[in-house]
């Protein structure tokens, strides 16, 4: 496997979670597309330290990645939760009080 | 030291009584009154005293002071008094000496009117002493504003539209002024720096004239516009509209420096500015300025027979009166400006006397319909002498002031318009028709017992009126010392447009 | 030997000044006694000041009677200069006795006639005020100068004859004088410019004296002396009452009847005549002027005695034929016959100023009446009064061995062997001469003769007048008689002395033709004939066949009327000239304050509708302008906020595409 195989795949990957994140209308799902786009970035970290770097700083930058992403899943569900709580619905086109 | 400043005492004495006047509290009228003839007395005075010591056989300028005072603009604080100023500081002197006694009966305000006086006196003496043009504007415009409050204030029932119609009529003759000094100013070169100028002798040296200023259409627009600025001041027909008004309205005291001093500074304008400025210019239009003053004495005298309010009638034989003054110095002869310049003169105290007397009857019956009264010599037969003493001066009789000035006109005048002074000899007739049937009217005939009770002029009216019958008398029947006072300086001044 | 009187000639009008001024300022608080000293006094001084220049003029070589006194420099311009200058000659010798003697004779009769009067000391300060200027303008050495004495004898005119102003038509007539004189004035005026001017460009002298004139009098072109003597007669008619200008006189008899004697018969309104005689220089040079002078005086003379005939008011009369008799002077001096203009002018005064006392006198005793035919009889009750008026008459209508002929005899004659005169001329005077008899004649028999037909209150209350008022008439009267006989004429085979003493100042290139004895007698027989004749038909008129007049009136009726309303002419003025006047004023005064006060009050409306505009403008527009910049950001702002859709994957949308944007720039 090449580097390219690993970029087109995160790629991918992250064309999927973008799609996700600005198309689906459950929160859950936007926060589903933002790991992939998460993860998809971590690919890209490993396979550049892998064929590219010689230390393993792209490695632990997946790792710190890999943290932020979960602490950051663990506040938007709780704001997802707030919001279930306040208006009985986790449908995002609904959610418009920000209108200007 | 006197010496030095005379000029600068006798323009500013006035206003030091402008602000002690307003400092004084306003109930205590009679203070208010003789503060103001104070300080109207000094500087008639003080031009009584720079007459007697002025050097009679100079045609220049005396007791000058000049010194710089808006440097950035070479605007200079230029005072100076020749033998056409002379006369004519002589006069607002008096006048507004004796006018303040004619002020006895106002009855509003007296702070304010007093104040305002003042500072018009001050006004008017600048406008005759100063030269240098800005100078000159300034206090011309000064005038203004006095004048305005005083008619609009104290004055007759239409007093308002008067005031308004006086202010703006003169305000636009001073615009095309003010549009004529700047243009001089940015076109002229003062030969000891290099400047620009506004000194009036500078600009007198054609030489110190810049191109811009030698051309034809250039020269001709700046002296129309110039002469209209003027001309609505003497006033020439057709700009004399509004003195019928603002004399009607005005109060005494007001429509006898109105007359007596206002009037005069067209003329002097003319004197002092256009001709020397221009005097290619006063060439080629002179004869439409004699035909203006023709239009002037013959349609004026008609116009003063239409009326009935006897304060009207004295405005336009004013301006009938004035229109000499025109022709004079339409004529550009010696004789002529000399008339001219005694006619100005004796206009002042004659026409003065006349709305001094209107006055009086005014302050008694409280209109001035001339056919409102009727035999009123029987009444007050010291009255009447004082009038028929002051209309025959105005219509011009020999033997008092008023003829030396009008004939001396004709007699100037004919050689160089000579159709012009026979149609305005015309004149002579209607201006004693006039005067002799508003004179029946109010003085002759069955008494009106309207009237039976009336009282006689007292001595305070007595005291304004006397000293200036004294005068036309006086230069009626020896006029020379006023030859020669102003005889040198006119000389200069027709050796200018050159003649 | 009274040669010091050449420096103090100033005093002779000076004193009437001063007694002038002194009456008319304080005459109120003196006694009339003192009032009577001053008046009288200043002129009778100036009487005898008067006499002694005459003796001293005698004494004096033929051709050096002139001189010169000058007080000050009245006018210094340069090279034109005016004194206050007199000259004294032959001419003004005479003026000066006329006027002061004369003028002192009517100012005593005047404290007599004015003794009631409240306004006594004003009276006298006029009348000596006149005296002044009446001898300033016959002894002033200039043209300027001259005219103000000729403007001043007018002002005291105005004010005499409108002295009992309380009655509105005496007032008026004052007015009317003034006017009249004033319209003449502006030809007088317009006449001696037009000397100055040409006198100054042909010469260079710039001047108005009489003499300085004399000597350059030939290098002006004839045309121009030609107008100017035409010009300065218009001031002559006015002044002197001739055609056109007359119609002030007859009105004038409004004043108290000296003032008629003084001013309107002896003394000013010969103002004219002088004039004349004094420029004579001028107009023996301008022979056309001389020729219009005579056919005017001429016209005048038969003119005004055909009014004279009908009139009914004593004064009116006296008022015409005064008219009358001013142009027998003017046919004089037109026809180049100065001296005897002069001597007319003269012997006229002598009668005139009689005739007008003695009617005043007359007045006095009909306590006030004046319409003669509510007089008659009166010769018994006022002895003095009726001689003395007969005498006048005599004078007046040429009868031998009075004043009157041998003055209007030296103008007819002369008038009829004149180039500038002629047979017309002498005509119209002859003629004038059978009416001046008739009317006189008429006069006389129906104020002193005849039934008395009057009131009774009336008649009780006449009575001969004071000795103030009858000692002048005596005076008068002698002078009528004898003051004649100084211009005999040479037929009579004796010196005409008054024409020899005055012809140093009418001396020059210039002479009458010379006549024959046989015609001057014969002449002079036909002008007899004239006055008999005119006396007769009076006398036959009025005193035989007393019902002729009115019969006459009757059958020529319209003739009549005309005569008896002057020929309407005063009305004629009054609708034309007058009214003419009044509207052209009015139509003036109309213009200024529609046309030209409109274009100024309408310059002022339409800068208040511009400035109305200019607001609206400002409004709408300019402010317009500045809210609809507001208004479209708010709809520019109101498109723009559909992007805040509220909905955070719409922004992550925006995000996206900006920074693929962004990218595409940078990476391509």
């Amino acid at each position: 496997m090449t580097l390219t195989d690993y970029l087109i795949l995160s790629g991918l990957l992250f064309s999927i979670g973008v799609f996700g994140v600005l198309t689906r209308k459950n929160a859950i799902a936007v926060l589903m597309g933002v790991e992939l786009m998460l993860n998809s970035a971590n690919i890209n970290l490993v396979a550049f330290c892998k064929f590219v770097d010689t230390g393993v700083s792209g490695q632990v930058f997946a790792l710190f990645s890999i943290v932020i992403a979960a602490a950051e899943v663990a506040v938007a569900l709780a704001i997802v939760i707030a919001i279930y709580k306040a208006t009985r619905t986790i449908d995002l086109d609904k959610e418009d009080t920000l209108k200007g | 030291m006197l010496s030095n400043y005379l000029l600068s005492w006798i323009v500013f004495t006035p206003m030091i009584g402008f602000v002690l006047v307003l400092l004084m509290p306003r109930d205590k009228v009679s203070w208010i009154r003789w503060t103001t003839v104070i300080f109207t007395f000094i500087p008639m005075i003080l031009s009584f005293y720079m007459y007697a010591i002025m050097n009679l056989g100079d045609s220049g300028f005396q007791f000058v002071e000049k010194y710089p005072w808006i440097t950035a603009f070479n605007i200079q604080y230029y005072l100076g008094v020749d033998g056409i100023s002379a006369p004519m500081v002589i006069l607002t002197g008096l006048l507004s000496f004796l006018s303040v006694f004619a002020s006895w009966n106002i009855n509003k305000a007296h702070k304010a009117y007093f104040s305002l006086y003042l500072l018009l006196v001050t006004a008017m003496f600048g406008v005759f002493l100063s030269l240098d043009f800005f100078l000159f504007y300034i206090f011309w415009e000064l005038m203004l504003f006095p004048m305005y409050f005083l008619i609009g204030i104290w004055g007759g029932p239409r007093r308002e539209y008067a005031a308004i119609k006086f202010f703006l009529y003169t305000l636009a003759g001073s615009v095309l002024m003010l549009v004529v000094i700047l243009a001089f100013y940015f076109n002229s070169t003062d030969p000891a720096t290099g400047r620009h100028t506004f000194d009036i002798v500078t600009l007198m040296n054609q030489a110190n004239q810049g191109p811009f200023l030698k051309q034809f259409g250039v020269r001709l627009a700046m002296y129309i516009a110039l002469f209209i600025g003027f001309a609505i001041k003497v006033p020439v027909f057709p700009f004399h509209t509004w003195l019928p008004d603002a004399h009607v309205e005005a109060p005494t005291a007001i429509s006898v420096i109105l007359a007596g001093i206002l009037l005069k500074m067209g003329a002097y304008g003319l004197m002092r500015i256009s001709f020397p400025l221009l005097p290619d210019m006063a060439n080629y239009t002179a004869i439409a300025m004699a035909i203006l003053g023709l239009i002037n004495i013959v349609y004026g005298a008609l116009v003063a027979m239409a009326q009935t309010d006897f304060k009207k009638m004295i405005a336009y034989s004013s301006v009938s009166h004035m229109g000499f003054v025109i022709l004079g110095l339409a004529s550009m002869t010696f004789i002529g400006f000399n008339g001219a310049i005694m006619q100005m003169f004796n206009h002042g105290i004659i026409t003065g006397m006349l709305f001094l007397l209107v006055g009086v009857i005014y302050d008694r019956a409280h209109h001035r319909d001339l056919n409102g009264f009727g035999g009123i010599a029987t009444y007050m037969p010291i009255y009447a002498g004082i009038t028929s003493l002051a209309f025959m001066g105005s219509l011009g009789l020999p033997g008092l002031s008023g003829f030396i000035g009008e004939v001396l006109v004709f007699l100037g005048t004919f050689k160089v318009y000579p159709v012009i002074v026979i149609i305005s000899a015309t004149g002579v007739i209607f201006t004693a028709s006039y005067f002799l049937w508003a004179y029946q009217r109010v003085f002759l005939g069955p008494a009106n017992e309207k009237y039976k009770d009336i009282p006689e002029i007292n001595g305070r009216e007595l005291f304004t009126l006397v000293p200036l019958a004294l005068i036309a008398v006086f230069f009626g029947v020896y006029p020379v010392p006023f030859f020669n006072l102003v005889g040198p300086s006119l000389t200069k001044l027709l050796m200018m447009v050159g003649h | 030997m009274f040669s010091f009187i050449e420096h103090y000639i100033w005093l002779i009008p000076l004193l009437p000044l001063l007694g002038a001024a002194t009456n008319l300022l304080i005459g109120r608080r003196l006694s009339h006694t003192a009032v009577n000293v001053i008046a009288v006094g200043s002129i009778s001084i100036s009487f005898i000041l008067s006499v002694l220049v005459y003796i001293h003029l005698i004494s004096l070589p033929v051709n050096e009677r002139h001189f010169v006194d000058t007080v000050y420099t009245w006018i210094g311009l340069g090279s034109f200069q005016v004194g206050l200058s007199f000259l004294v000659d032959p001419l003004s010798t005479v003026m000066i006795l006329v006027v002061s003697g004369v003028g002192s004779v009517i100012h005593l009769y005047s404290v007599g006639y004015m003794h009631d009067d409240k306004r006594y000391s004003r009276y006298f300060g006029f009348l000596n005020l006149f005296a002044f200027a009446m001898l300033l303008l016959v002894l002033s050495n200039s043209i300027l100068l001259m005219f103000v004495g000729w403007e001043g004898v007018g002002l005291c005119s105005y004010l005499l004859i409108g002295f009992w102003f309380e009655k509105i038509e005496n007032a008026r007539a004052g007015m009317k004088a003034f006017v009249v004189n004033r319209i003449g004035d502006f030809g007088f005026i317009v006449g001696f410019i037009l000397l100055f001017t040409s006198m100054g460009l042909k010469t260079g002298t710039w001047t108005l004296d009489f003499g300085v004139i004399k000597s350059n009098i030939n290098l002006i072109p004839v045309s121009v002396l030609t107008i100017v003597g035409i010009m300065l007669f218009v001031g002559a008619t006015g002044k002197s009452a001739q055609i056109p200008l007359y119609v002030w006189l007859p009105d004038a008899m409004a004043g108290p009847t000296p003032v008629s004697a003084l001013i309107h018969a002896a003394t000013m309104v010969t103002a004219g005549v002088y004039m004349v005689a004094r420029m004579n220089f001028l107009y023996v040079l301008a022979p056309d002027a001389l020729r219009v002078i005579a056919i005017v005086g001429a016209l005048t003379a038969f003119f005004a005695a055909t009014i004279g005939l009908v009139q009914n008011d004593i004064k009116k009369v006296l008022a015409y034929s005064t008219v009358s008799q001013l142009g027998y002077m003017f046919i004089g001096v037109g026809v180049g016959a100065f001296s005897a203009g002069i001597f007319h002018l003269m012997t006229h005064a002598f009668f005139k100023a009689l005739l007008f006392l003695g009617a005043g006198s007359v007045i006095h005793a009909m306590s006030g009446e004046q319409d003669i035919r509510k007089m008659g009889g009166l010769a018994k009750k006022l002895p003095i009064t009726t001689s003395t008026f007969i005498i006048a008459t005599l004078a007046i209508t040429g009868v031998p061995g009075f004043a009157g002929f041998f003055s209007k005899d030296d103008i007819l004659y002369n008038a009829y062997i004149s180039p500038y005169g002629g047979k017309f001329v002498w005509a119209l005077g002859v003629t004038g001469a059978v009416l001046t008899a008739f009317y006189m004649t008429r006069l006389v028999i129906l104020t002193f003769y005849g039934n008395p037909r009057m009131d009774h209150h009336t008649a009780e209350h006449i009575h001969e007048s004071p000795k103030t008022m009858t000692i002048p008439l005596i005076i008068l009267a002698i002078l009528s008689v004898i003051g004649g006989y100084i211009g005999m004429p040479e037929a009579f085979g004796v010196h005409n002395v008054f024409a020899e003493f005055l012809s140093p100042v009418f001396a020059s290139n210039f002479n009458l033709p010379e006549g024959s004895i046989s015609l001057e007698w014969m002449l002079m027989g036909v002008s007899v004939l004239a006055a008999l004749l005119g006396i007769g038909l009076g006398y036959y008129f009025y005193a035989v066949n007393t019902e002729l007049p009115d019969k006459l009136a009757e059958k020529f009726h319209t003739t009549y009327t005309w005569l008896l309303n002057k020929y309407y002419v005063d009305e004629f003025y009054l609708k034309y000239i007058v009214g003419g006047v009044m509207k052209l004023k009015d139509i003036l005064a109309l213009f200024d304050l529609g046309i030209i006060d409109g274009a100024v009050n309408g310059a002022a409306k339409l800068g208040r509708k511009l400035s109305e505009f200019d607001g609206a403008f400002d409004r709408v527009v300019v402010d317009g302008a500045v809210n609809a910049v507001g208004d479209g950001i708010i709809s520019a702002g109101s498109i723009l906020r559909k992007l805040q859709t509220g909905l955070v994957q719409n922004y992550l949308i925006f995000a996206i595409i900006g920074l693929a944007i962004l990218l595409s720039f940078v990476l391509l």
